[in-house]
């Protein structure tokens, strides 16, 4: 009896041969992050066309765009863009790149592929669960993108869709009928895939570990999307009943979020004593933690990179892990300066400062981890080492507009200004965006069996770097200058002058996005006719590196597990096979530096 | 009723012993360096992943109902149209119900758990209990249907009060988990009328069965309580 209950791990039999079996409705964890990692690119791409578009209009209002009616019946009359649809193509980019492209990429995607390995399994312990997660994500990915076609096109509401407009229906404008209801369906659905992912990435840490690897044997990558995955089960296991909520107000005629005697369109609502802020309260419960979930991956993913490339552990394994925890842990208390503008009590905003201020700690405590262990280091300077300091500059850059945005009275003036806009895209979208970009670069010869080209990725990083620095440098100046974001047009005297730095902003944006197509080139071109890798190209240690062969077979490791014998970074060690020794390698250790 | 011939269950097919042996999952968490050819000194315990995942669940379920239970205290305080229902009375009989099926339920768990372990195995159907327990979970499902069609009779709908709102919203999320867990018991009868039954799978669906009913009775509480 105990046999059984002791070993219940995955039935790992023969690998599929049917194409379907294969390729789509996959029970293998590599397949399934693949999957991910597809519909994230998929989603980025459909993403940055949308902030293409809106650029175009904020740097050029009255610009026709050739086939813009196409993307909307009634939102592009002689394909010059309305107001309202300027609102929804801001709300659907930030949806699909927050919900579809930073989660879904470096925590589900990446994770996906290399936890098991990592840790040493075959798989994850329920790949039914793992194959459902991804496709009700791409079902909620579909429901989402195909708001575009039905009804008058997608919700305006911005991806945080505030109560009460967001709850009473069509009246409130155009897609915030049935718009509203498939973006809270596609949310919910979300929600369900990712707390689907969270129950296998937990119990695959927990409990699948390999002989001899112990927690804190664990790559930081590994400990990253553990600590992600504890965060996202709280986090998306409350957006899904406040979507929930926000769909029953919508068809049901239920009163969670809509107010009494509440008046739009010259019409009283037939709602009655709803909450607007309930909305917020359950969305921003839900929305910081996000935050994390989409940056703690990188900053794992980053860290792996930066110590393979340096060749010597970071100044201390644990107080990174612990940094990281400390994020997790936060996240949950500072919701609220979210909310500074919305009505709150004094008392509120100065209890939520607080910990806003204390979360600064663990994140300047990483970077000062990150920075300190460069310094006197000889980095092998690869196109992923780049896009990982590319990482820690977006995160100090972006990171240092947060101690001004914590206190309340200085939030008040900069609330909803570009100048947050600047914050949140730097500190979170380009420098996610970065560890995704390094995680490519570095795990692309394990995931594909081929190099991906250096040149073109070290021309990509340079490119990508400046660009989007020169694109949300100026939004903190514009965000001081008082230019209010959501804003479709600038036409008041004070905006005015500010114009000619917008149309900089457009052009660079065109520019770094343009930059893009380099990668997605060089990541079709390297799939089908990059160079061989070897099994183990950068002399890496992790356990991702000792598959039998490159990708990794299906059941990972072949006929025997790995057996784990070192701490995951034993970089500037002597040993047979140069600086370093492998955690699968029984061979001893000559210097004892973290061994301990 | 099952009628297969019940045999003690076998090891996992698909997996040969030594490949076992090399598997077992350590997360004893002891930074120990094994020595070359003896991984002994490592300790070499894992609890099975759906013992662990069990939890996981729960925890999402409850953070859940937590989210339900703010926005219904936030609600109740947001206006002055809450009016107090009075709870059906059939509710109290679907109460009795429920914990009676986790009666039957760690009964069940007690009688498989003999069978499996090869102490009686002479049980006529171990999965007796279990189909009490089904029974009386499908019982409960339908009683709250019927309170809810009492609500009805009585002119309230979803959308009538905040009050019957989350009394709908709040019966009816629970009445799906409770469904969910349905499916899970007939899994685990599934396999255990093909002698594929892991000890581990029983414990984790009866402790999300208790769960459902902790669940419910602090839901209960919730409705009926004036806040």
């Amino acid at each position: 009896m105990h046999d059984m209950s002791a070993h219940a791990h995955v039935a790992h039999p023969a690998p599929p041969t049917s194409f379907i079996r294969k390729y789509i409705f996959s029970l293998d964890h590599k397949v399934i992050g693949k999957q991910y990692y597809g519909l994230a690119l998929v989603a980025v791409l459909v993403g940055m066309f949308l902030s293409w578009l809106m650029r175009i209009h904020l740097g050029w209002t009255n610009l026709a765009i050739p086939g813009l009616h196409l993307l909307s019946s009634n939102g592009a009359p002689g394909n010059v863009m309305t107001p309202e649809f300027y609102l929804q193509l801001m709300t659907m980019h930030a949806t699909i790149m927050v919900f579809f492209v930073l989660t879904t990429a470096p925590f589900a995607g990446f994770g996906n592929f290399f936890l098991p390995i990592q840790v040493g399994a075959e798989d994850m312990p329920f790949p039914r669960f793992n194959m459902m997660s991804f496709w009700v994500t791409f079902v909620a990915f579909v429901v989402l993108v195909s708001s575009f076609f039905v009804g008058d096109g997608p919700t305006l509401g911005g991806w945080t869709q505030y109560a009460p407009l967001s709850a009473v229906g069509s009246v409130a404008g155009p897609g915030e009928g049935t718009g509203v209801v498939l973006w809270a369906t596609s949310i919910a659905l979300f929600c369900v895939g990712q707390l689907l992912g969270a129950l296998n990435f937990i119990t695959t840490t927990l409990d699948m570990r390999t002989r001899g690897m112990s927690l804190w044997r664990l790559p930081l990558s590994a400990w990253a999307w553990f600590i992600t995955s504890c965060m996202g089960l709280a986090a998306f296991a409350v957006l899904m009943p406040a979507c929930i909520l926000l769909i029953l107000d919508h068809v049901a005629g239920t009163s969670f979020f809509v107010p009494s005697n509440l008046v739009i369109s010259d019409q009283v609502q037939p709602h009655s004593g709803g909450s607007t802020l309930l909305w917020q309260h359950l969305f921003w419960f839900f929305g910081h933690p996000e935050v994390y979930v989409a940056i703690v991956p990188g900053m794992g993913i980053i860290s792996h990179v930066l110590i393979t490339s340096m060749r010597k552990p970071l100044l201390s394994h644990r107080v990174v892990v612990y940094s990281m925890g400390a994020l997790a842990v936060l996240s949950y208390m500072v919701y609220g300066h979210h909310m500074f503008v919305s009505g709150m009590n004094p008392i509120s905003s100065l209890a939520f400062s607080f910990p806003t201020l204390i979360i600064t700690i663990p994140s300047t405590i990483l970077v000062l981890i990150w920075l300190g262990s460069l310094y006197g280091a000889r980095l092998r300077i690869t196109s992923a080492s780049l896009f990982a300091l590319g990482f820690v500059s977006m995160f100090i850059s972006g990171g240092v507009s947060g101690f001004f945005l914590a206190q309340p009275s200085v939030d008040i003036m900069l609330h909803a200004t570009y100048f947050v806009v600047g914050h949140f895209h730097m500190v979170m979208g380009v420098a996610a965006m970065f560890g995704i970009f390094a995680g490519t670069y570095f795990w692309f010869p394990k995931m594909f069996g081929r190099m991906m080209n250096e040149t073109l990725g070290k021309i990509h990083f340079w490119c990508s770097f400046v660009g989007t620095y020169c694109i949300f440098m100026p939004f903190h100046y514009l965000g001081m200058a008082g230019n209010v974001r959501r804003y479709q047009a600038f036409v008041n005297d004070y905006t005015q002058p500010l114009i000619p730095l917008h149309r900089f902003i457009t052009v660079a944006a065109l520019f770094t996005g343009a930059a893009q197509l380099i990668f997605v080139y060089n990541l079709i071109h390297s799939r089908f006719w990059g160079k061989p890798a070897p099994d183990n190209p950068w002399q890496a240690t992790s356990l991702e590196w000792s598959t039998p062969s490159t990708p990794p077979p299906h059941n990972n490791f072949g006929d025997k597990l790995p057996e784990v014998y070192h701490d995951p970074y034993q970089y500037g060690v002597k040993s047979s096979v140069g600086d370093y020794v492998m955690q699968a390698s029984p061979e001893q250790v000559e210097t004892a530096q973290g061994e301990a | 009723m099952a009628t297969t011939v019940h045999e003690p269950p076998k090891i996992e097919k698909g997996r040969d012993a030594s490949r076992l042996a090399s598997n077992s999952g350590n997360g004893g968490g002891r930074n120990l360096v094994p020595s070359v050819g003896d991984l002994r000194a490592v300790k070499d315990y894992a609890p099975p992943p759906a013992s662990t995942g069990i939890w996981v669940v729960l925890a999402s379920i409850t953070m859940t109902f937590l989210a339900f239970t703010s926005a219904l205290i936030v609600r109740q305080g947001s206006a002055l149209d809450w009016r107090h229902l009075v709870l059906p009375r059939i509710l109290y009989l679907n109460t009795l119900v429920l914990l009676a099926s986790s009666v039957a339920l760690e009964v069940a768990r007690r009688k498989v758990g003999a069978f499996m372990s090869g102490r009686r195995s002479q049980v006529a159907s171990p999965a007796r209990w279990l189909y009490i327990t089904l029974f009386l979970g499908l019982f409960f499902v339908f009683g709250q249907y019927l309170a809810w069609l009492q609500l009805r009779s009585q002119g309230l709908y979803l959308a009538t009060n905040p009050n019957s709102s989350f009394f709908y919203v709040l019966t009816a999320m629970h009445a799906l988990h409770v469904l969910g867990g349905l499916g899970g018991l007939m899994r685990v009868i599934r396999r255990l009328n093909q002698s594929i039954l892991r000890k581990s799978t029983l414990d984790a669906t009866s402790r999300y069965w208790h769960f459902m009913d902790v669940l419910w009775v602090y839901l209960l509480l919730l409705l009926w309580m004036k806040l």
